[in-house]
């Protein structure tokens, strides 16, 4: 029996477990003996003009080793990544003329110990020349105050104008239904906060550790972050501690310890506190969102608009580009006779927006699964009869959107409809309605969400392909190179899986190796849920080319017909038919000259996994506090390589979706100061703040690689969002609440409730 | 100044800062790496070990208040630093998928075997309950309450020393 699509644990767990990993703080390599540890001194306000900076005192300081300002830093200026960005938003590694945002580096202070470092950080002196700063999106727009005065706009790019939309998009709708829709900034978050080391003697190459979802896109930036040959950078990814789409390429701070690191020709160690973490890693999300939807009192949908404004933070970065995947993916699962979208990114003084899990799909899916609900409630139907009505039918050939999105296979009612099953949804509805009769303090909400999303559209370096090398050693063991970069995902594991079941050898006996340049000079790295359709394709197709080697050499040594022999899983050897005494194993083989091969898959595009999760929230109208009760998650990403593995994806995402929709949200005031900048203050999600999910299953194999296998790495942001927020506003709709942003928190359930109220006394009174 | 801290069952002796934090004489003085550091404000429970027995954060926690006391880090936990087996709650996460990035895992593990000491038959309410100092952003708890309810069926699962069979 294949080993593929069992449940298998993990083998990084034993390490994991009872030494820890080894993460890049916590690495002991001769190369760093004797490294000095460096520290930024970071900008305290949001917008200003920087009159002098004073490093005589910290300079002063027994055991500091140097301070650097913009002044010593000679490298290349930072473009904004994207070539429809406005180019002229650039950035200096370290502020020179301004400073932009809350913890924004301005200097860079070098100590020998790390427990002077945040001493000495206090003693560099900074005057500022404080600016008015530019909070909010439509503030931002407005250019009244910009962040660049030379650019005379704090556009950073327009996915389409006010004139490419329709005038008469609604002319033919009995029914059309507006609301501005909040999608807010969140901060990643992961468990490890940012570090770096790095290693550069002189007359030698730079060896850079760096904790990414990607060594060799970390490779590439650094290079041209540093303005040298990428052939004199090694990087080395040591075990990361969660990413969630912040940890591509390199910061700021990695390039400039490394550049310290050549400077002294000393090796640095860099390690961010949290709070350091929750102001200067990229955040995401971040976007304001006019939702417009038009049909029928019947229920049918036939127009809706969708107009996004995104915030970039203050140097636009990936989440400048994020917008463009909304737009893409604006129709969601629904048919419409027409639907248009148009975006603007936008700068404000805050941290910098970057992708996280889900990046710009999660935006598409909660404005039309919000729009789907307002518009129900305005009719008066059941929104699971609305969406059954307006859902793409199932379809098996690639079903091309309005947007050019190309679905490669889905069946959105079935998914809903499980999901709906999954939970007893008419029982719900008729437990919410006696609720409702009786005049509880806690009312039920259900809520729901219908969605489809993209993965593996391609990688760090352009294309939807990845590679692998297999090789069997002499010892019967074998050694995986992958350009995929797990953080918590299992490729040690998943990637030993692939190769054992075409191999014939046991997971135990293969080690994955992943995150060094020189090994694995190609990846795309781990995001975007690419990895196992593309890295784990890879790993497949390289086992079995592996074994088409190993088939020419068995013949030779056995002198008989490749024709004629049999590959036996069993004891990962040939035999010839009609000789049972005439065999060899791979690993014999692997004794005369090495066996191994690299092979790369290419997928022919992206995949687009679906599915329909229902939530179900007690929300306390006394309150306004809401609580989940039960949430039921049918996510179809085609065929199931390790039920574990899939399933630990989907939790995490549903519980970071239910934490976004109920929870979490990053904070500024209108002078740009963080509110939210510790963990005593950001609302990280605890485990006593969700129940246990029910997870349903539903399998819809694509046809765009061998195995039929989609992403699902970010299915539970995605789905998992709108289907609490939903269930939010349900349970207070009866007061006559149609929409309540995120995050439903106590205070604005509590307050559209109240919003509610008046409105219908007011109107009583008018009445 | 000088402090005797019992670590991992080995004694020692150090001379330490008087500010040194647990969590740092552990990491950097002792050399064990497995504890980590996840914020600033005892919120996260990353570095979470047992102290004389009971679980404390050790980055809210002085070195100098460690002395004369015992300390077990996930280092020291069960048999395998000895060539033994795994203890029930380190087995139990690995069955149950309670760890992905692992980086709140040790914290995490030595939290449920603390909260296992103090209540060996927990509901699934009171783990979440008794684990709700310690974060974890990728397992959404879902499977780290699995495995605690898992090892909480080894009946010396609250027992740092405790060890699957082999």
């Amino acid at each position: 029996m294949s080993i593929l699509g069992t449940r298998v644990v993990r083998n990084e767990d034993p390490e994991l477990l009872t030494k820890g990993g080894t993460y890049t703080d916590d690495l002991i390599d001769e190369r760093l003996d004797g490294a000095a540890h460096l520290i930024f001194v970071r900008s305290p306000v949001a917008h200003a003009r920087i009159l002098s900076i004073d490093t005589s005192e910290a300079l002063k300081l027994p055991g500091v080793v140097a301070v650097y300002t913009a002044a010593d830093v000679d490298l290349p200026i930072i473009n904004p990544p994207m070539p429809m960005f406005n180019q002229d938003m650039t950035q200096t590694p370290l502020a020179s003329d301004k400073v932009r945002y809350v913890g924004e580096p301005v200097a860079i202070v070098v100590c020998d110990d790390p427990y002077i470092r945040e001493d000495a950080a206090e003693l560099v002196e900074v005057e500022y020349d404080i600016l008015p700063a530019v909070i909010g999106m439509p503030n931002a727009a407005k250019d009244e105050v910009l962040l660049w005065e030379s650019v005379g706009t704090n556009t950073v790019v327009d996915f389409g104008t006010p004139d490419d939309l329709d005038p008469n998009l609604f002319d033919d709708c009995e029914v059309v239904v507006s609301h501005l829709i909040q999608n807010q900034r969140i901060h990643p978050a992961p468990m490890e906060s940012r570090s770096g080391a790095a290693s550069w003697p002189e007359g030698e190459r730079l060896t850079a550790w760096i904790p990414s979802q990607g060594a060799q896109g970390a490779k590439a930036a650094l290079a041209a972050q540093l303005g040298i040959d990428a052939a004199e950078v090694h990087v080395l990814t040591p075990d990361v501690g969660g990413a969630f789409g912040a940890r591509f390429g390199a910061d700021v701070e990695m390039v400039l310890t490394a550049w310290v690191a050549g400077k002294l020709h000393r090796p640095m160690r860099w390690s961010e506190t949290r709070y350091e973490n929750l102001l200067a890693m990229t955040h995401g999300r971040a976007q304001e969102q006019r939702v417009t939807i038009g049909g029928s009192r019947d229920g049918n949908m036939k127009k809706y608009r969708l107009e996004v404004l995104a915030d970039c933070g203050a140097y636009p970065k990936i989440g400048g580009i994020l917008p463009s995947l909304t737009r893409l993916m604006t129709p969601g699962t629904y048919v419409f006779d027409k639907a248009e979208s148009i975006a603007k990114a936008v700068v404000t003084n805050t941290t910098p927006i970057g992708a996280y899990r889900g990046a710009g799909r999660p935006e598409a899916t909660a404005a039309i699964e919000r729009a789907v609900d307002i518009f129900a409630a305005e009719i008066g139907m059941d929104p699971a009869d609305v969406r059954r009505k307006n859902l793409v039918p199932k379809f098996t050939e690639p079903h091309l959107t309005a947007f050019g999105a190309l679905y490669d296979s889905g069946d959105y009612e079935t998914a809903l409809n499980k999901a709906l099953e999954a939970a007893n949804y008419e029982d719900l509805r008729k437990e919410q309605q006696l609720r409702r009769e009786r005049g509880d303090a806690k009312q039920l909400g259900i809520g729901m969400s219908s969605y489809v999303e993209i993965t593996g559209a391609g990688s760090e370096s352009g294309d939807p392909n990845e590679n692998a090398t297999v090789e069997v050693h002499p010892d019967g063991t074998v050694t995986i190179l992958t350009g995929t970069s797990p953080h918590g995902q299992g490729h040690a594991t998943a990637w030993a899986m692939m190769a054992s079941d075409t191999l014939g050898i046991g997971i135990d006996k293969i080690t994955v190796i992943h995150g060094d340049t020189d090994l694995i000079p190609k990846g795309g790295g781990t995001g975007g849920s690419r990895s196992l359709q593309q890295g784990g394709m890879a790993v497949q197709k390289a086992s079995i080319e592996l074994v088409d080697i190993a088939r020419t050499r068995a013949a030779e040594l056995l002198e008989a017909n490749e024709a004629d022999l049999q590959f036996n899983i069993d004891d990962s050897g040939f035999s010839v038919a009609g000789v049972p005494s005439s065999t060899v194993t791979l690993a014999k083989l692997a004794e005369k000259e090495r066996l191994f091969i690299n092979a790369v898959f290419a997928a022919p595009g992206a995949t687009f996994p679906f599915g329909a999760h229902l939530a179900v929230v007690e929300v306390d109208v006394e309150t306004g506090k809401a609580t989940l009760e039960r949430i039921f998650c049918v996510d179809d990403a085609g065929v199931v390589m390790n039920p574990l593995l899939f399933d630990g994806q989907r939790h995490g995402g549903i519980a970071q979706g239910a934490a976004q929709a109920f929870l979490e949200e990053f904070i500024y005031d209108e002078d740009g100061n963080p509110l939210t900048a510790s963990f005593a203050d950001y609302p990280f999600l605890s485990a006593t703040e969700v129940p246990s999910f029910d997870l349903v299953s539903m399998v819809t194999p694509t046809t765009y690689n061998p195995m039929g296998v989609k992403g699902v790495g970010e299915a539970g942001t995605i789905g998992a969002t709108p289907a609490v927020q939903n269930a939010v506003v349900d349970a207070v709709s009866h007061l006559g609440v149609r929409h309540i942003d995120m995050p439903t928190s106590p205070r604005v359930v509590w307050e559209a409730i109240e919003a509610a109220r008046s409105n219908s006394n007011s109107n009583g009174k008018v009445a | 100044m000088q402090v005797q801290i019992t670590v991992n069952k080995k004694p020692r002796t150090d001379e330490v800062e008087p500010r040194q934090l647990l969590v740092h004489y552990l990491r950097d003085t002792a050399g064990l790496k497995a504890t980590n550091v996840g914020c600033d404000t005892t919120s996260c429970g990353a570095c979470t070990v047992l102290l004389d027995g009971v679980s404390v954060k050790s980055c809210t926690v002085l070195t100098a208040q460690a002395d004369g006391g015992t300390v077990v880090t996930v280092e020291g936990l069960g048999g395998t630093a000895d060539g033994g087996q795994m203890h029930p709650v380190q087995s139990a996460f690995r069955e149950e998928h309670g760890l992905q990035c692992g980086f709140c895992t040790p914290g995490m593990v030595m939290a449920s075997v603390g909260l296992l000491s103090e209540n060996p038959n927990p509901t699934e309410h009171e783990v979440r309950e008794g684990l709700e100092g310690n974060y974890c952003r990728c397992t959404g708890y879902h499977n780290i309450l699995r495995a605690v309810l898992l090892a909480a069926q080894s009946p010396d699962a609250g027992k740092p020393e405790a060890q699957v069979s082999a």
